[in-house]
Parts: C-alpha cells; sequence; structure tokens
C-alpha cells in the first residue's frame, strides 16, 4: 500500500539496466568504481557520469512533466543555446554570476512560456509548437552572441559548471537538489495526479474542474527553467556559450531518457526518478563508448545499437514473449501465483 | 411516396433471421428486415436497440451469427463493406467518410479513376464528376476540394458515390443530423430521384418529423428484437414513438409522493447554444428532481452541457440562489458546487489509467488547487466512505478505473461529484448500460440525495426512471423545451404524448 514498496517497483527495469550498463562500463574498463579524494575534490569516472550526465538529467526532469500531460518539447536543446548566450553575455558585459543565472533562468522561462502559450492557448501540437523554437532559438542565441563564441572568465559561472560544492561537482548537486525537489512538490502537492489526468483524458479532466490550461503552461515553463540551467552548466563548463553546439540534440536524448525510463510518450503516469535513472543508463552507455577505446567514428553506432537493445527489451511484445516463456516453462507452480492479479483486474 | 405497391413486387432485400451475438448480450435477435425496390424504409429505435448492428450485418462490416440475406433474388453473404458496395449495398454514415482534402471528383472516383495509361485522366474525371453530380441537381465545380463545400453536399457526394459504385440498396445512417432544414430539404430530393430510379433506401435518424415526410414503411426495433414493421401512412407518431420506447410493465417502479420542494437554488434565463439548443427557462429547486425527457437528440445532453458549460452558451442569464453568476467553463461551475455526470463515462468520465481512489478524489482536489492537496488519509477516508455508501465493488482502490465494470464506474464517478458536496447535481443519463442492480441503486440513490434537499437534473430516456424519481419533467423535442409535467401527470403515457404530440395537433 505504501509508497515506498511500489517505487521501487517502479523502477526496478530501469535499476537493472543501470546495473547492466555500469557492469559493461567495468568490462571494459577495471577500474571503473575507483573513487578518488584530490585536492578537495572528488575524482573517479562514477563521479564523471553523474557530472556529464547532468544536462540530459537537468532537461528530463522538465520533459517528463511535458511528456506527461501527452506533449513534447523539442525546444529545451535550442533554450539551452539561448539561456548559455544570455549567462555568457551578462558576465562580458560586467555583471555579476548571480545576475547572470537570473538572467538565463528568465530567458528559459520567457521560451517555456512561450511553448506553453501555443500548446495551451492556441492549442497547437506540441510537436509543431515547439518545433517553432527548436528552430529559432539557434537564431535567437546566436544573435545574442553576435555570431561568435561569446567566452569569459567570471568564476563564479565557471564554478556553476566546473566548480565543487563539499568535493562533489557542482553540476551533480544541481541535478541532484533539483530532481529532488520537483520530484518532491509534484507528488507531495496535488500536481502529480493533476498532470497525470490531463494526458490520460484531458476532457475528463477539464470537466472535473482542472485548469488545465495554467498548468500545462507551468509544465512547459517548468522545461524551459530546467533547460535554462543546462545551458548555464554547458556554457560554465566550457566557459564559453557556442550558439551553434550547445545542447545540440540533447532534446532527443532527454526524451530518450524519458522513454528509458518507462513513461509513456502517450502521456499518463510518469516517474521523475525512473526518468533521471534513463538519463544515468545512457551516460553509462556514452562512458562506456569512450571507455572501451574505440575509434570515435563507432560511437553514435554503438550507442544506437545499445538503446535500441533496452527498447526492445522493454517493447510490450517483447514483455508478452518473456511471460509467454515463464508461463510455458517447465514448473507449474509459478503459474496459479501469476494468474491472480489477472483475476483480480478483471473483477 | 411513390405508386408502386411495394407487398406486390419481389422485395430488392430480404434479410432474414439475422442474429448477432457479442459476449454477455444478444444484439439481434432474430431479425427481418424487407426492403422493396423504390421505397424509403425508415429504421427506427432508441440507443442500442441493434440499428447499428443490423446495419453492420448488411455490409459485412460485421460477421451475422445467424440468418440469410437475400438480394435481388440471390442469397448473399458479403465478408467485407467493400463485398457489399460490389454486391451493390453501399452505405453513408453521419459523419461524412470521405477525404475532405482531395477535391470532389476525385472523391467520388477514388479507386477506380478514369486512367490514361499510368496517368490519371483528371480532365476526363472532372467531365465525368460533373455529369454524374447534375444528375444529382448539384452544380458544383468538382476540381475544388471536397471541403469547400457544406457538409449537405459532402453528404451527396457521399451518396453519389456509394450510388454510383453500388447501385442497389443505399443505407444512410443519420444522414440529417447536422444539417439545417434547407439541407434537408436538398438531401430529401435527392432521396426521392434515386427511389425513383428504383433504388431501396434505408433511412436511420433519430427526427421522427423526417420519418414521416420521406419514409414510405419502417422497421422498429427495441432490445436488438423487431417490434413492428409498418406502413407510415397507417400509423401516427405516438404510436412509433410507443414501440421505440416500449413498456416494461413488469419492472414498473412504484412513483413516491414526494414532500414540496424547497427554495428556488439555480435558474436559468434564455439560454442558448445556436444549433445546439433552442433558448430555454428552467428553475431547480431545493429538494427537487427535475426530470429531462425527450428522444435522442432532443437536446437533453446539449441541455446538461450548456448549463454546466462544458460548451460556453451564446446568450442567457444563470442565477444561483437569485445572484447572477457566470459560467463559461466547467471549473466555474463546480466553484459555483455543481456536478455534472456526463453521458458517455468513457470519453468524458473516469481517467482511465488513474486509480479508483484518484477518480474520487480529483474533482475535489480541483476545486481545492494543486497547493492544497488533500492529506493521503483523507483522500484514503473519503474513497472508502464513498466505496462502503454507493457499494462500489472493487478489488483495491489502486486499481485503476477502466478495470471497474460500467456500473461501477459509473458510482465512482457519482462518489467523485458527491465528495465535493455539491448543491446541484446534474446527472445525463445516470443509468446507461449498467447492470440491473446498480440501476436500482442509483434510483434510490438520487431519491436519497433528493430527500437529503439538493437539487438534481437528471436526463434520461428510460421513461419508468424519470416517473420514478422526478418531480417535475420537462420534455424536449427537436431542441426546444415543448412541455412540463407535474405531480400525478407524470407517467410514462404522458411522457410519451407530451414527445410525440406537437405535431398531431398541428
Amino acid at each position: 500500500m505504501g509508497p515506498k514498496p511500489s517505487l521501487l517497483k517502479r523502477i526496478l527495469p530501469q535499476l537493472i539496466i543501470l546495473a547492466a550498463a555500469l557492469l559493461l562500463n567495468v568490462i571494459v574498463f577495471p577500474d571503473f568504481f575507483q573513487i578518488d579524494f584530490r585536492n578537495g575534490r572528488l575524482f573517479g569516472n562514477l563521479i564523471d557520469v553523474l557530472n556529464r550526465g547532468a544536462p540530459v538529467a537537468l532537461l528530463c526532469i522538465g520533459m517528463t512533466l511535458v511528456i506527461a500531460t501527452k506533449g513534447i518539447d523539442l525546444s529545451v536543446g535550442a533554450v539551452m543555446a539561448i539561456s548559455g548566450a544570455v549567462a555568457a553575455s551578462t558576465v562580458v558585459e560586467g555583471h555579476g554570476w548571480g545576475t547572470a543565472l537570473l538572467a538565463a533562468l528568465l530567458a528559459g522561462g520567457l521560451c517555456g512560456l512561450w511553448n506553453g502559450f501555443l500548446v495551451a492557448v492556441l492549442r497547437i501540437q506540441p510537436i509543431v509548437a515547439t518545433l517553432v523554437l527548436m528552430v529559432a532559438g539557434r537564431g535567437i542565441a546566436q544573435l545574442v552572441t553576435e555570431g561568435k563564441i561569446l567566452t569569459f572568465s567570471n568564476e563564479g559561472l565557471i564554478q556553476l559548471g566546473s566548480g565543487t560544492v563539499f568535493g562533489l561537482p557542482t553540476p551533480i548537486l544541481i541535478w541532484v537538489v533539483l530532481g529532488a525537489l520537483v520530484t518532491f512538490v509534484v507528488r507531495r502537492s496535488a500536481l502529480g495526479m493533476l498532470i497525470e489526468a490531463i494526458g490520460i483524458n484531458e476532457r475528463s479532466s477539464r470537466l472535473a474542474g482542472i485548469n488545465s490550461r495554467v498548468l500545462l503552461v507551468c509544465v512547459y515553463l517548468l522545461t524551459g527553467l530546467c533547460a535554462a540551467l543546462a545551458g548555464v552548466i554547458v556554457a560554465a563548463d566550457i566557459k564559453g556559450a557556442d550558439a551553434n553546439n550547445a545542447g545540440l540534440w540533447l532534446e532527443l536524448d532527454a526524451i530518450l531518457a524519458v522513454v528509458i525510463g518507462g513513461n509513456s510518450l502517450l502521456g499518463g503516469r510518469f516517474s521523475i526518478v525512473a526518468s533521471l535513472l534513463g538519463a544515468l543508463i545512457i551516460q553509462s552507455i556514452n562512458s562506456v563508448i569512450l571507455l572501451s577505446g574505440m575509434p570515435p567514428e563507432f560511437n553514435l553506432v554503438i550507442k544506437a545499437a545499445l538503446i535500441l537493445t533496452i527498447l526492445v527489451i522493454q517493447s510490450p511484445r517483447m514483455g508478452n514473449l518473456i511471460y509467454l516463456i515463464r508461463a510455458t516453462g517447465p514448473q507449474p507452480q509459478p503459474e496459479a501465483t501469476r494468474a491472480r492479479p489477472k483475476k483480480e483486474a478483471t473483477q | 411516396m411513390n405508386d408502386m405497391t411495394p407487398s406486390l413486387a419481389a422485395p430488392m432485400l430480404h434479410a432474414r433471421g439475422i442474429s448477432k451475438f457479442f459476449p454477455g448480450t444478444i444484439a439481434l435477435d432474430d431479425v427481418e428486415l424487407v426492403l422493396h425496390a423504390g421505397e424509403v424504409h425508415a429504421l427506427l429505435g432508441e440507443n442500442g436497440a441493434g440499428k447499428s448492428t443490423l446495419i453492420k450485418c448488411l455490409t459485412g462490416a460485421y460477421r451475422r451469427d445467424g440468418g440469410v440475406i437475400i438480394l435481388d433474388g440471390a442469397e448473399v453473404a458479403p465478408e467485407s463493406t467493400a463485398a457489399s458496395q460490389k454486391l451493390g449495398i453501399g452505405t453513408v454514415y453521419q459523419e461524412v467518410n470521405l477525404l475532405p482534402n482531395l477535391t470532389v471528383a476525385e472523391n467520388l472516383f477514388l479507386g477506380r479513376q478514369p486512367m490514361r495509361g499510368p496517368f490519371l485522366a483528371r480532365r476526363k474525371m472532372n467531365a465525368e464528376a460533373r455529369d454524374v453530380l447534375a444528375s444529382y441537381g448539384l452544380d458544383i465545380d468538382p476540381a475544388e476540394p471536397l471541403s469547400a463545400y457544406s457538409v449537405a453536399i459532402q453528404q451527396v457526394v457521399a451518396i453519389a458515390r456509394a450510388v454510383e459504385m453500388s447501385g442497389k440498396v443505399l443505407i444512410l445512417d443519420e444522414p440529417t443530423a447536422s444539417l439545417d432544414r434547407d439541407e434537408v430539404a436538398l438531401l430529401f430530393g435527392v432521396i426521392r430521384q434515386l427511389t425513383a430510379r428504383g433504388l431501396a433506401v434505408v433511412f436511420v435518424t433519430h427526427f421522427l418529423d423526417q420519418v414521416f415526410e420521406i419514409s414510405d414503411r419502417a422497421t422498429i426495433l427495441r432490445n436488438g428484437r423487431i417490434v413492428d414493421s409498418c406502413i407510415i401512412r397507417d400509423v401516427t407518431q405516438r404510436d412509433v414513438v410507443t414501440m421505440m420506447l416500449g413498456r416494461q410493465l413488469e419492472s414498473r417502479v412504484e412513483r413516491k409522493t414526494v414532500a414540496p420542494a424547497g427554495k428556488a437554488l439555480v435558474e436559468f434565463k434564455g439560454l442558448t447554444k445556436r444549433g445546439m439548443i433552442e433558448p430555454f427557462d428552467l428553475t431547480v429547486h431545493e429538494g427537487e428532481v427535475v426530470g429531462l425527457a425527450g428522444l435522442l437528440g432532443s437536446g437533453r445532453s446539449e441541455t446538461c452541457n450548456l448549463i454546466f458549460g462544458v460548451v460556453a452558451a451564446d446568450e442567457g442569464e444563470t442565477h444561483l440562489r437569485g445572484q447572477p453568476v457566470s459560467i463559461n467553463r466547467p471549473r466555474d461551475a463546480v466553484a459555483q458546487r455543481f456536478a455534472l455526470c456526463p453521458e458517455d463515462r468513457k470519453v468524458d468520465g473516469i481517467v482511465g489509467d488513474l486509480s479508483v481512489r484518484d477518480n474520487i478524489i480529483i474533482a475535489l482536489q480541483a476545486r481545492q488547487g494543486w497547493m492544497k492537496p488533500i492529506p493521503r488519509a483523507k483522500v484514503q477516508e473519503i474513497a472508502e466512505r464513498y466505496v462502503r455508501a454507493l457499494d462500489i465493488r472493487l478489488a483495491s482502490l489502486d486499481m485503476p478505473i477502466r478495470l471497474l465494470s460500467g456500473g461501477n464506474q459509473q458510482k465512482a464517478l457519482l462518489a467523485r461529484w458527491l465528495a465535493t458536496n455539491p448543491d446541484f447535481l446534474i446527472l445525463d443519463e445516470p443509468t446507461r448500460g449498467i447492470d440491473v442492480g446498480a440501476h436500482a441503486e442509483i434510483i434510490a440513490l438520487i431519491d436519497q440525495l433528493r430527500a437529503d434537499g439538493m437539487a438534481l437534473l437528471v436526463a434520461s430516456s428510460e421513461l419508468e426512471e424519470l416517473v420514478a424519481y422526478s418531480t417535475r419533467v420537462i420534455v424536449l423535442r427537436d431542441r426546444k423545451q415543448v412541455g412540463e409535467l407535474n405531480g400525478d401527470e407524470i407517467t410514462p403515457d404522458n411522457i410519451v404524448r407530451a414527445i410525440a404530440d406537437e405535431k398531431e395537433d398541428a
């Protein structure tokens, strides 16, 4: 009945896949789990996975909620570029890193509101609505950076990307805290249930008195803010804003993380924790490819193959097949125990 | 009308002993349908009577479980709609199922376009299309996209396509549902031409006036059985309504004597939405159940939806306890402690994948706002209370609501709204598609809520039921209120009379 065991059950497949991905890392690089503490900072490949995975992890927090409403946000990569550019140009103009962060969040928030307006008020299909900003966003970012890579040396801002807090890289802290915060707010308030209701049956939800328009705008707003944070981290990490390449294709990684997290693209029930695990799985796969020492031209193909494997294992057909193989297996006993939940369901 | 005496000629189509079973129900039980060349034959019955099933059996969309179909003297057994089209049975549905972005000519000839070698002979196709349409009295440009024309013209194009491809029997499934008066006249002109050409036309509709205007004969279905097949000239609208609605005397519910209603709670003045419902006034008092009676399409659900703000009204005022209130969205209605259990549970009611618990709490939570979550313990308490009070049968409150039976889903939706403690409860077909036990319980609940002082508005197609719980019955017809019955006047006979009568006095 309690939430604890059901959460574990929900994220078990993702945990198993993550464990498998980490195991692959250990196979290609036996010292994978080794973590050192040098110069007041934690070092190690596992830390790298958590650190490098930060942008996608941040993106998939918002993306999970958007997808739960039966929507999608293709613009997050472009929004990262915009907010990175805004943060960089703010410090270049001599403002502090706090102002830069606020300006970047404001830019990301505006982008989110724009998407929310198109989807919730004008009722444009989310995939088309967010495509607008996906295309236009990089142009806007280039206007902000005036077409060049805008480098900066503001220590405060750089700390957000490559600094540490208590030895832990800042990006890790940011995504873990934000993920925990959003999960907490969404599950402790009624927000999660209302978002799921909209995704499952918007008509019914509206008739039950849910303000779907405001909720939708809020969800896209949050996604914009997440993208802004991710954009700032990426810019701070390379000490510059690259309007063309910052966050490029990351919207697809974020969507993939949500899907690997077992969330349906058709909306409805969602789990942010599972999506975050999905983001870590993707980063672990990236890590395997890097550590294996394969020539870089293999990277994308291997990544695609591994992800395809995960998706095939998770597909409903495969689930049925596994179920059938187990049900027709030599042991007759489990059949009785497995028959029960089915019976419950039809009552 | 035509001069042929249809009974003497051999029928164009004779379907005999048609049966169709679905798991748990008999959809069609030994049904017979005789169609003569040159007649318009109305197929009548309320929802669930078996009209659609019969049509689907004739067109091969369903495999029938018993019976013979004889078309033009030969036995046929169409396996698909395409096969029945080839045999000569064409169908046109209410929602025109053509392709609006293709041209009129393309729609007309799709699948059998005139070709020149590998290429489409477009000019030839357009010329042929123009000729075909001219024979239906339509002078339109066949090269224009279909969507450029009104629904009525699209309907005629669909008919032309069906007739060109089939040419013996034409089935029209509610073709006039979204047409205005002039468009209906246009359509009827086309139908008369077709019968003059010797086609047999099956006309399915809920509009009795239209049945009496165009049909020669009618077959009336109820609960999957034939009630009667009659010549329209020999019967009155009242006869037809009585046959459609039936009278189940054995299950007659006793009408209780009812305490007088309290003071007026809600008042609607001149509320209207063009094309949906004519302006109406309605007052509902505390401790009163107002029944809404009428045939399908008469405006029952439309009234409920307009009151609750599902669709915004064009004009009119709503007063709550004498104060004007504005209700443009369901959210506004919920805030005023209105509640609506919609007619279509699956589409408008349940949130299928959410748990029963969430489904029960959702309206109350939505009204409180997301920032004030109802504590888990309280949610559990409310859900359990209503599950017990309404006797909702379930394995666990955690199970998705879509797995519950229809009756239990309906009770869970009632629980959703009762949990918001409404002052004004609107129920649209509260007992449709649910089993007998749950049916009786819901009727008892309506009675109980009225006795507790709630104001209720209940739309139902079941007359016995309306008689059982209503303190007043409003009768609707053709999207207008046409009568009101009070106290002892409320009997099934009187309701039938009110639904059918207007025409006979005219």
